[in-house]
């Protein structure tokens, strides 16, 4: 019963000051980033020594010249892209929770789905993208569908698993509280798949950006993927490293959304001190 | 006896020839022609080897079992196959990880139609007096097993309903923290007398808290003794020396030997 058997309350990562945080996510990204400064170092050093051609690689610097020679038309096709991630992820999680709960919930469509939902995660997206600006034009539509495509997958697959494997005793003791099939899903599974539904999303999170650059490759008039498609036709080396990076800071940029997310939506998972003393 | 004003009218429990066996080849007879009558307002216990039914008739009573023959009743409702007429504490505590302790204290109340407002109310005016003072606000994995077992706890006597049921509410505690926790239930069930009905394996927990303790048989579980304890309350520690507790005890652990078939009877 006393006092000391528990651990601060307040050591709770949300209640913790900003400052305090962002200090430790700076010690803890520390080695990442060094590495990274290291290794682009080597690279400029590499390119100049060996004297790589600008068009086979091109150096660190020149990458940066050429990211300042066309910062007028990036915001534009960053946007663009941006834009295709994020209602395609957006969709395709929505497409994803509406399936694993229709999944988990009858054993019949568990088993008709299933496979065929694993069917169209076989499909490459590079065979399936001219089928989709065939079908829809060379609008945002078919990349916001591509990008939905490669989403809803992982997000389907970890919550439909979680609602199937949310603990039984729960279920019945809220049972035996007399609870209807729609208090059960409140307190019991839906909280039970959160933190599943957000590894997926995490998961797609990582492609999102990607996809949408794989789709506007093969037809569109703005986003990252057609600058890389005009840039590898010039022979533009470095203005495809500059897409690559900005590909990369999204993403993560992304991913780190969805994580922020989580640990709103999901706080007990995320207490620094969880174990009992 | 108990120095009781019981101002509700309470019915208790009333199980007649009841037997379930889960299905297989050969059925597997779990429970076998039980007979038992647990007054509105006392504390009965059953005792038994671990496997032998015990917890099956709980959850029979909790609504979630339906028995093969017989009746069961809880406070005058049938609760074969219906749920949400009685108080039931598993043996696992079964916190809800994502509710903070308040939150999950009024878990069943909310869930039985008290309104949430009041629900709170009243699991705040207890928090104190189960030893949860200040963690209110805790999530579940921040707090120690036998705090998880009292709140445990706490969610159960929040329910709206006389007939609670305790599946070994104590088993995974060790075995000071167990000795704390008997002295304290006694307060809290005197204070707004209800029955109950708890399931153990530990014969001294059962003579020290229960008006009456039942010895439940190996499977198929029946009901082979019945002793009745007429200790004062509230019991202390001494009562355990005491020369009747401990013929009541000897009695109850020659059941039990019976009841494992160690001993042909």
């Amino acid at each position: 019963m006393s006092a000391r058997e528990l651990p601060a309350i307040g050591q709770h990562p949300l209640l913790a000051e900003p400052v305090r945080v962002a200090r430790r996510a700076a010690a803890a990204y520390l080695p990442a980033f060094l590495l990274l400064v290291m290794l682009v170092g080597l690279w400029e050093v590499a390119v100049r020594a060996l004297d790589i051609r600008p068009y086979i690689l091109p150096a660190p610097s020149r990458v940066w010249t050429a990211f300042m020679d066309t910062r007028a038309v990036l915001p534009e096709h960053t946007w663009t892209t941006l834009q295709e991630a994020l209602l395609g992820i957006t969709i395709g999680a929505a497409v994803g929770v509406f399936l694993a709960a229709i999944i988990a919930s009858i054993t019949l469509v568990r088993r008709v789905l299933y496979p065929l939902l694993i069917v169209s995660q076989t499909i490459p997206m590079i065979v399936l993208a001219p089928l989709l600006v065939i079908w829809f034009g060379l609008g945002m539509t078919p990349k916001v569908i591509i990008v939905a495509l490669i989403a809803f997958f992982p997000v389907v697959v970890s919550t439909s698993d979680a609602l199937l494997r949310a603990d039984r005793d729960l279920i019945a003791l809220v049972h035996s509280m007399g609870a209807n099939r729609l208090q059960t899903l409140w307190h019991v599974l839906i909280p039970s798949a959160i933190p599943s539904f957000f590894a997926g999303l995490k998961i797609a999170s990582a492609y999102a950006i990607a996809g949408a650059v794989i789709a506007e490759w093969v037809g569109a008039s703005s986003g990252l993927g057609i600058y890389i498609n005009r840039s590898s036709a010039a022979y533009r080396t470095d203005q495809i490293f500059v897409a690559i990076v900005i590909i990369a800071v999204l993403s993560m940029a992304l991913f780190a959304a969805v994580h922020l997310l989580s640990r709103w939506a999901a706080p007990w998972m995320h207490l620094k001190d969880g174990g009992n003393s | 006896m108990r120095a009781s004003t019981v101002v509700r009218t309470m019915t208790g429990i009333q199980v007649e020839g009841l037997s379930l066996s889960f299905p297989g080849r050969p059925p597997l007879r779990v429970l076998e022609d039980i007979d038992l009558d647990v007054p509105g307002g006392s504390f009965v216990s059953i005792v038994g080897p671990s496997g032998c039914g015990k917890s099956t008739l709980l959850r029979v009573l909790a609504g979630l079992l339906v028995p093969n023959k017989g009746t069961a009743q809880a406070s005058g409702e049938d609760t074969c196959g219906r749920a949400g007429h009685t108080a039931y504490m598993p043996q696992r505590d079964l916190l809800l990880p994502w509710k903070k302790a308040l939150n999950n204290a009024v878990l069943g109340a909310e869930i039985a139609g008290v309104s949430k407002h009041e629900a709170r109310e009243r699991a705040l005016s207890l928090f104190d007096q189960f030893g949860l003072a200040g963690f209110e606000q805790a999530w579940p994995s921040q707090l120690s097993g036998g705090m998880r077992q009292r709140l445990a706890l706490l969610r159960t006597f929040l329910l709206p309903m006389e007939v609670l049921l305790l599946d070994e509410p104590f088993g995974a505690l060790d075995a000071i923290t167990r000795r704390g926790m008997h002295q304290w239930l006694q307060e809290v069930w005197q204070r707004d007398q209800r029955t109950v009905l708890f399931v153990t394996h530990d014969v001294e927990e059962a003579l020290l808290l229960s008006d009456v303790v039942y010895v439940m048989s190996a499977r198929p579980g029946r009901l082979i003794e019945r002793v009745d304890v007429r200790f004062p309350r509230p019991r202390g520690l001494e009562v355990v020396s005491d020369a009747e507790f401990v013929d009541m005890k000897a009695r109850l652990l020659a059941a039990l030997d019976r009841a494992m078939g160690n001993v042909p009877d």
